[in-house]
């Protein structure tokens, strides 16, 4: 396959893997803010690779997991609607709510259809003009461009019965709140597919104000050894900078085209976080110009008041305050199979990339 | 989720693509594509192709760090 093979080139991971070794004199911790990163670092044991004074942490990137609870409840709000389909990537399904899932609720009998992409949802809003789809649209701004193009697409096509209701969130401030609330982080390894939409630009605070390494990495396991090492040369010169290590991807200026249909769409929003709270201007909202579409404009879906799991700890390990060992249910009560938190329903999240990979 | 992977796009009709993953035949929205082009290689996450894969700048990184880490040009 293109550029996969080559990128997990056996001599050149050990090469690189040597001259971090030898590269390294301070202690550093460098943190992963992509569900993808998270993932390629178990599934290639990038860990035994590098010297015991880098430290890696996993940061709130998996989409999944970041979406907070009362999400789950009002999805799980609108399935029970009459004459709805709710349309979800496949991820969201099994992701505990309060009270219920949408899997649990599938399984009584509501239209809830697993969607690739947000255009079949418009598709089925299109094959079912008598009711109305609901497409649940989450992901950072790798996967926000789809919902706005779908959003214009029904629009256009005159589909007043496709509606999203948006839990899109924007990556910067929630690395932001990361730095104020003082955690230790000294690189980014920053999320290569959101950077493929917005650049580079977006980072630039990280170095100039908090002295925070940034670089733009691939997910091969070249692409990642190699942007640990721009990191710790970055901080071993003392010039933390924004570099792009995924340059096949990445261009500084970022895709200009999917940034117009995000900025002609949606607004930015106070959201909420799992484990973060709400946090300023860090969600996406569908503008008035496409209010027919905005499933939280047109549907009446109650307040609810939602209940965490207490012993879930998914929340804390969003933050890089913990780690999944660090949880009592870690691969007894909570396994892939029987999910009690989001970090174990995806595949990207923490829990489930160390319970899958760890030996 | 987050998932991008690497496609090709076989044939284009409008703002849609069919792409192939390994033999495997995809639809893919082309609407954040420039200039889109049968052959080309895209980033296929969820349902749209996001950028392009440049493939110039993938083999000149390889060629970069071959050269950097002392090791020969194996790759084309
Ligand atoms: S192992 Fe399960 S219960 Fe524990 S933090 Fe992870 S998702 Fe939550």
């Amino acid at each position: 396959m293109k550029f996969i093979d080559e990128y997990r080139d056996a001599s050149l991971i050990g090469k690189i893997a040597q001259n971090i070794q030898t590269s390294t004199r301070s202690d550093y911790t460098f943190m992963e803010v992509c569900g993808g990163h998270t993932m390629a670092i178990h599934r290639f044991g990038l860990r035994d690779l590098l010297p015991g004074n880098i430290h890696l942490l996993s940061g709130p990137g998996c989409p999944v997991c970041v979406t907070a609870r009362n999400f789950i409840d009002k999805a799980v709000a609108i399935a029970q609607m009459e004459n709805t389909i709710l349309a979800t990537f496949g991820d969201l399904i099994r992701v505990p709510g309060s009270h219920s899932t949408l899997e649990r609720e599938r399984s009584k009998g509501r239209q809830i259809k697993t969607v690739f992409s947000p255009l079949d949802a418009v598709e089925m809003a299109h094959q079912n003009p008598d009711k109305t789809i609901v497409f649940l649209g989450i992901g950072f701004e790798t996967t926000a461009p789809g919902t706005a193009i779908a959003i214009k697409m029904a629009n256009r096509k005159n589909l007043g019965n496709f509606m999203a209701l948006s839990a899109h969130k924007l990556m910067k401030p929630a690395m932001q709140a990361l730095i104020h609330k003082g955690i230790k982080i000294d690189g980014y390894l920053c999320p290569g597919h959101v950077s493929t939409i917005t650049g580079s630009a977006m980072y630039s605070d990280f170095p100039e104000k908090y002295g925070v390494a940034c670089v733009i990495s691939g997910f091969e396991p070249v692409d990642m050894l190699q942007s640990i090492k721009m990191m710790v040369d970055q901080l071993e010169k003392k010039q933390p900078a924004v570099e792009i290590q995924y340059s096949r991807a990445v261009k500084p200026n970022g895709n200009e085209k999917a940034l117009e249909a995000l900025d002609e769409v949606f607004e930015p929003t106070d959201t909420e976080w799992r484990g973060f709270g709400v946090l300023p201007k860090s969600g996406l909202k569908i503008r008035q110009a496409y209010s027919i579409h905005d499933a939280e404009n047109r549907l009446s879906i109650p307040e609810i008041k939602s209940l965490e799991d207490k012993a879930c700890i998914c929340g804390e390990i969003l933050k890089g305050l913990k780690t999944p060992i660090d949880c009592n249910l870690f691969g007894t009560a909570c396994t892939p199979e029987n999910p009690v938190g989001a970090c174990m329903v995806s595949s990207e999240g923490a829990c489930a990339a160390l319970y899958k990979y760890q030996k | 989720m987050c998932l991008s992977i690497p496609a090709k796009i076989e044939n284009i009709h409008g703002d849609e693509a069919t792409v192939s993953v390994n033999g495997a035949l995809y639809k893919a929205g082309i609407q954040m594509i420039k200039d889109a082009m049968e052959g080309e290689y895209v980033l296929l996450h969820a349902g749209f192709a996001i950028q392009k894969i440049d493939e110039k700048e993938a083999r000149e990184t390889l060629e970069l760090y071959n050269e950097m880490y002392n090791l020969n040009n194996r790759n084309p």
